[in-house]
This record gives C-alpha cells, structure tokens and sequence, in this order.
C-alpha cells in the first residue's frame, strides 16, 4: 500500500506540502529469528520524486530506517502536472504511484 | 530482555505465593471499577496521541486503506460488499459488539472469527490466516468505521461460560513468574515498569499498530507477548481461551470508544 497526501491544486508559485508513505517492513538484516537464523535484509534503499521530468525530492535509506517510512517534504508548483513517486528495494523492486496536480485560476 | 528484568522487578514487589492450592492461585479478584475506566490512549505520550489521532500519518491506516480494497472487491469473486453496506448503521457499529456468541458455530467468536465463518459458509471461500496481511487488513477496515463508538458486548446467557473462563484467566497467577494480569492491569496500572508506564490493558484500540512489532497486529498477538513476559506459556491465537479472555476485556472495558487503528508502544 502507498499512501500519497498532495493538495488537488496549488496557487501559482505556491510551495506545498507532500506527504509519501509506503507499507513495508524494513527489516534490517540484524535481526534474528527464534531459531536463531538470520532474517534476511529487505529495505526500501532509494526514493524519489520527480514533477515531470524534473527530480524534486530523491533521497537514499540504509537500514536503520523504521517499517512503513514516512516522508513529508515540500515542493513548489509553476504549473500544472503530475508528480511521480517512486521506491526501489534492494532486490530492485519498484513501487510506484503518481498525483496530477492543477492551478487554481 | 531490558523488559523481562522489568517484570522481575515487579515480582519482588507482589508476595510470593505460600499455598500452591486452587484458592491462592488467584490474584485478589476484583472486577475494575466502571468509573475508573481508562482507554491506553491516555497513558501515550503527547507525540504518540498526535500519531494516532493523524489520519495520514498513522501507519495503522495503511492496512485499513487495504483492508477497504478487500471489502470491495477481492480479485472479482464474491466479496464482503455483495451482503454488506459500509454506510449501513448496524454493520458500521458490529465491530464494537464482538466477540459475541454464534449461532451458526455453537461457540464465542470474535471479528476474526465472524470473517471466517463468512468467508466458508457464505462466500465459499477458505479462511484467512490469523495475522495474515489480509486478515489484519480486514479487522482494520471493520473496527476503522466503529471508531469513537463505545464496546458494548451483551453479556448473553450463552457466552456467560467464556465471560466466566476470561475473567478467570485475567484473575490466575501463572507462568514462572506467578503474575496474573490482575496485577499489573487493575491495581498497578499508572505505576512504571522500568521505562514504561502500565495501562489498563484495554482491547479497545485493537488492530493496532505496534513500535515493538512496527506493524499491526491483533489482541491475541498482544495477549501471547503478555503471557510470553511473565515466562507464562502463551496460547494459540484464536484459541477458546483467548476468546474467552477478549470478551471479559470487552466487559472489562465496556463504554470505551473504539480507537482502531490505534498506535501503541
């Protein structure tokens, strides 16, 4: 599951508020079991966020990330279109999701 | 193991017990007063109470959001909306009235237990995994839109056994620490056990979302982590007794508003 918090439409020129989260375990490779094996390492290492072709918020996690990360960040709208959010695991899995966003006239 | 030495703190402050017959293995038995009643959301930190009250930023709606998608429509067969209506008042509030007695199995049920037996008779489709992502997703989803109703079990003839076994359960002294959950939850809740604070032990914020588990999980989750901290044998998830113990927990905490997906340490 992702859960994407983004206003419909912004002003012109006005910087918004973006909240990301991604339902994951992130478990961190150091952890053992009750038999004593090792749970393998599975996080979510890279995000990014691109409005259009522009990468506006990219950030890199190693595995001291909790579960189910949260992300807020902020970005600025000059004009309408659609922001795309992106995850990739370790494993090179991608979860993917995108918001279009308007300008209010 | 920073906890376990916590509740050997605590087991120098309750006696040992001197007889090992049937009436001293019971904890001082009386039932929590109705007016004292305090849902573990007060025992949250500030930061904690903002997470859990923040319908985004709680992580427990990730499995409610789920949990809608497979009430609607799971995969193109028959689902829980083709029988049920979200907008409908009764199924909207069922969640606060579980477990309850079913007529259909001849035994207590819980929410678990009622999408089950759905699932088999109704939908001809196998049971769901206790824990599993589905399950949890589900429960969510129901106690989700029972949120800021109060518990109310009916106290049924027929159920009155299981009342009586859980509320023996939450009375008896066991494991190897001989602690009954009478002893932490009613006469010593509000008082620390090392780092953290004890609550009542309400079941009312149930699926949950857990910092210890970093996930949702349910009651019987939560019940198998007590009984595993007080070295007692933790029983199966799902199990008669467990049932038992939720509806004398729903009793316990009748007028409470469900919280779910609530967050808890």
């Amino acid at each position: 599951m992702i859960r994407i918090s983004i206003p419909q439409s912004a002003d012109l020129g006005e910087v918004i508020e973006i909240k990301a989260m991604l339902q994951h375990p992130m478990e961190s490779g150091y952890r053992r079991d009750e038999m004593g094996r090792t749970i393998p390492r599975d996080i979510v290492a890279h995000f990014s966020c691109r409005f259009e072709s522009q990468v506006v918020f990219k950030t890199d996690w190693g595995p001291g990330v909790a579960a189910n990360p949260l992300l807020t960040f902020f970005a600025r709208v000059n004009r309408a279109g659609t922001f795309y959010f992106e995850w990739r695991d370790l494993q090179g899995e991608t979860f993917k999701t995108e918001r279009t966003i308007e300008i209010n006239r | 193991m920073i906890r376990i030495r916590g509740i050997m703190w605590i087991t120098l402050l309750v006696s040992a017990p001197l007889f090992s017959d049937e009436v001293t293995s019971f904890a001082y038995r009386d039932d929590l007063d109705p007016s004292l009643v305090r849902s573990g959301y007060e025992w949250l930190t500030k930061e904690s109470k903002a997470l859990q009250d923040d319908e985004f930023e709680n992580p427990g709606w990730l499995w409610v959001e789920h949990g809608r998608q497979l009430f609607v429509s799971d995969s193109g067969e028959s689902s829980c909306a083709s029988c049920h209506q979200t907008s409908d008042l009764m199924f909207s509030s069922s969640a606060t009235r579980f477990p309850r007695w079913s007529d259909s199995q001849q035994t207590l049920i819980n929410l678990e237990g009622q999408i089950n037996q759905c699932r088999e008779l109704r939908m001809a489709r196998g049971s769901l995994a206790l824990e599993s992502p589905e399950m949890l997703s589900l429960t969510a989803f129901i106690s989700q839109l029972a949120r800021g109703q109060p518990v109310n079990v009916p106290l049924t003839e027929e159920v009155k056994p299981f009342w009586q076994a859980g509320r023996d359960y939450f009375f008896r002294r066991k494991g190897q620490m001989n602690l009954a959950c009478s002893q932490c939850h009613d006469e010593r809740a509000g008082q620390r056990l090392r780092g953290d604070l004890i609550s009542q032990g309400h079941p009312n914020g149930f699926p949950l979302y857990r910092y210890e588990w970093q996930s949702l999980g349910s009651l019987h989750r939560r019940l198998q982590d007590c009984d595993a901290g007080i070295r007692a044998e933790p029983q199966a998830l799902g199990s008669e007794i467990y049932l038992s113990v939720e509806l004398y927990l729903a009793w316990r905490a009748r007028g409470l508003t469900l919280e779910s997906p609530a967050i808890r340490r």
